[in-house]
């Protein structure tokens, strides 16, 4: 049961081989015996799982089964869930038990889906690797010594270790595409403003987006038409019709224009990764795309636009956590100020206190104007470079990350490399375009992915053509050999 | 303009008051001094006439009618304050 995917089991909840109590029981149970290698969980619903199955159950012997009916999904331990730790992957909200529902976790519950627990991530999704989450770093199952990415990384080490068929991921720097790469998976991050971002603990609120992560192009097809469209509580989220994404799956890619931006291209990208990228693209053109080098001159300024465009945000944004209304609070504070302190020096661990410090200091009185506002006009640029390329091609491929998965503790010594894991991921989120990355290859025995760019609001076309490269290649269908 | 002395990061610390360890002080220098060398980059282009982007889709804040649309909810929004007595979170003393 464990090997199908999202259309496979409802074809089968549908056809009555399984209930979605089997089916949500089967998964549970593997958590439960493998989810020790890999520390991909912070908190496993079990009871509220099997308490939703039931109820799936019986909405689809009365006949009113929703989209989703029945089928299990992990969502990332940033979004809101009402009576269920919800922890961002830190200290400070260990003690948060949340009052209310992300707009996602309302949408996937009217759907019918089941939800098995929380996913473990970076702390506040500020990481690269699951190695800043409180609760301890995430495995790969690929190769338990490696990194599963992040920020999203126990979300895309629980589906690619078939512990859940499906899971939510948020992408603010790739966060959803770069783990998706390192874990053989598929990763969807759609245009900002697609998702709702309500109840989703936020991070850098012009940045911030969430999407999937699924084995299959198809299965994201099917989570994302549940999760878009338009949400009032949710001031960016955009007013635009939500299409049925499985429509277009099929569609022919002959004459599909692919742009292949150089500067993915150049130093700092792995040799092996890049032949890896180059022979998915054969696929493509087999397919009889066609295919153009183009260029995104200012592809140099999107890592240092983003560390200061993030951490200035992330510092306003994670002000609310002040030890007074919710979360951790420090024993027997002397005045306010000491509480604030003492709260938020113990709460928070190191990656994110730098990120505060950069975006308190870029905030600064005297130096607004030198970086935030500086950041903001190289923002526009690497924007204006996306659409001068879309004017030409359909959709722009690249690698999504410059390595395959590294090691735990390679890069912890070093922020500035653990940034650069991000290079060909940041951009998309600066200028706010859909963004996915799919299995495409092997490199030592750790996968490598695809990285698809499309217009603003072009997820159908994404879709397709990551769906149409997995019905001539059997990538996304591998699976880790201990996990299988 | 970006080498940060250990002056420099208690003051931010202050600022967004964040506890550091006395002895992490040093390395957090480092590493802010580093990420802010690598954001110097940004002065290789002229963004004179450049308009900062604010949001990704150049959109506008949009407004909705002012009216009440949530209950009070105050019993079970205050369920996971740290401190509370009567309804109202409590913080330490601050008017002598």
């Amino acid at each position: 049961m464990h090997n199908k995917t999202i259309a496979e089991l409802i074809n089968g909840l549908d056809a009555g081989e399984f209930s979605s109590v089997e089916l949500t029981q089967s998964y549970l149970d593997r958590i439960s015996s493998l989810d020790q290698h890999l520390n991909s969980f912070i908190t496993v619903t079990s009871e509220w799982a099997l308490e939703q199955a039931r109820q799936a159950d019986s909405q689809r012997a009365a006949g009113q089964a929703g989209l989703l009916n029945g089928i299990p999904l992990a969502q990332k331990d940033i979004f809101c869930t009402k009576g269920i730790k919800t922890s961002c992957g830190s200290r400070m909200l260990d003690p948060f038990i949340s009052p209310y529902n992300a707009t996602v976790i309302e949408k996937f519950n009217a759907s019918g889906a089941v939800m098995l627990g929380k996913t473990n991530m970076d702390e506040f999704a500020m990481g690269s690797s699951n190695e800043t989450s409180w609760y301890g770093p995430v495995k790969n199952p690929w190769a338990l010594e490696a990194v599963p990415g992040g920020s999203s990384g126990g979300s895309a080490a629980a589906v690619a270790a078939r512990l859940t068929p499906a899971a939510t991921g948020t992408d603010t720097g790739g966060s959803i595409r770069q783990p998706a790469s390192f874990c053989g998976v598929t990763g969807l991050k759609p245009t900002y403003g697609r998702v709702s971002r309500y109840g989703m603990i936020a991070f850098a609120s012009s940045l911030d987006q969430a999407g999937t992560i699924t084995r299959t192009a198809e299965d994201a097809a099917l989570l994302l038409k549940v999760m878009a469209g338009l949400d009032l509580r949710d001031s960016t989220s955009v007013d635009k019709e939500v299409p049925d994404y499985t429509e277009s799956l099929n569609n022919e890619l002959d004459g599909l224009k692919i742009g292949l931006p150089r500067e993915y291209f150049s130093e700092g990208l792995d040799d092996a990764v890049a032949k890896v990228i180059e022979d998915a693209i054969k696929e493509y053109e087999k397919m009889g795309a066609v295919v153009s080098e183009i260029s995104l001159p200012n592809s140099k300024l999107a890592v240092p636009t983003y560390y200061i465009i993030a951490p200035s945000e992330c510092s306003s944004n994670l002000s609310r956590m002040d030890g007074v209304r919710f979360g951790h609070r420090c024993e027997n504070p002397r005045d306010l100020n000491d509480l604030y302190i003492r709260s938020r020096g113990e709460g928070f661990g190191p990656e994110v206190k730098r990120r505060i410090l950069v975006g308190t200091y870029a905030l600064s009185e005297g130096f607004y104007d030198a970086y935030y506002v500086k950041a903001q006009k190289a923002r526009r640029l690497i924007s204006n470079d996306f659409n001068n390329a879309f004017e030409n091609v359909d959709v722009i491929m690249g690698p999504a990350a410059p390595s395959a998965a590294f090691n735990i503790g390679e890069l912890t010594d070093d922020p500035i490399t653990m940034y650069l894991s991000d290079i060909y991921t940041i951009a998309v989120n600066l200028a706010g375009l859909p963004g996915m990355s799919i299995p495409a290859g092997f490199v030592n025995n750790r996968p490598v992915g695809l990285q698809l760019i499309g217009r603003h609001f072009d997820e159908a076309k994404l879709l397709n053509i990551a769906h149409k490269f997995q019905t001539v290649t059997d990538w996304h269908a591998q699976g880790p050999g201990q996990f299988v | 303009m970006s080498t940060l002395d250990k002056s420099d990061v208690e003051k931010i610390a202050f600022l967004a008051r964040l506890g550091i360890d006395e002895q992490d002080i040093p390395e957090y220098a480092a590493n802010l001094s580093n990420i802010l060398d690598m954001v110097e980059q940004l002065n290789s282009v002229d963004t004179d006439n450049v308009k900062p982007m604010a949001h990704p889709l150049d959109g506008v804040q949009r407004l909705r009618p002012d009216e009440v649309t949530e209950t009070n909810d105050r019993e079970n929004l205050m369920a996971h304050a740290p401190e509370t007595e009567a309804g109202l979170f409590l913080v330490p003393r601050v008017v002598e």
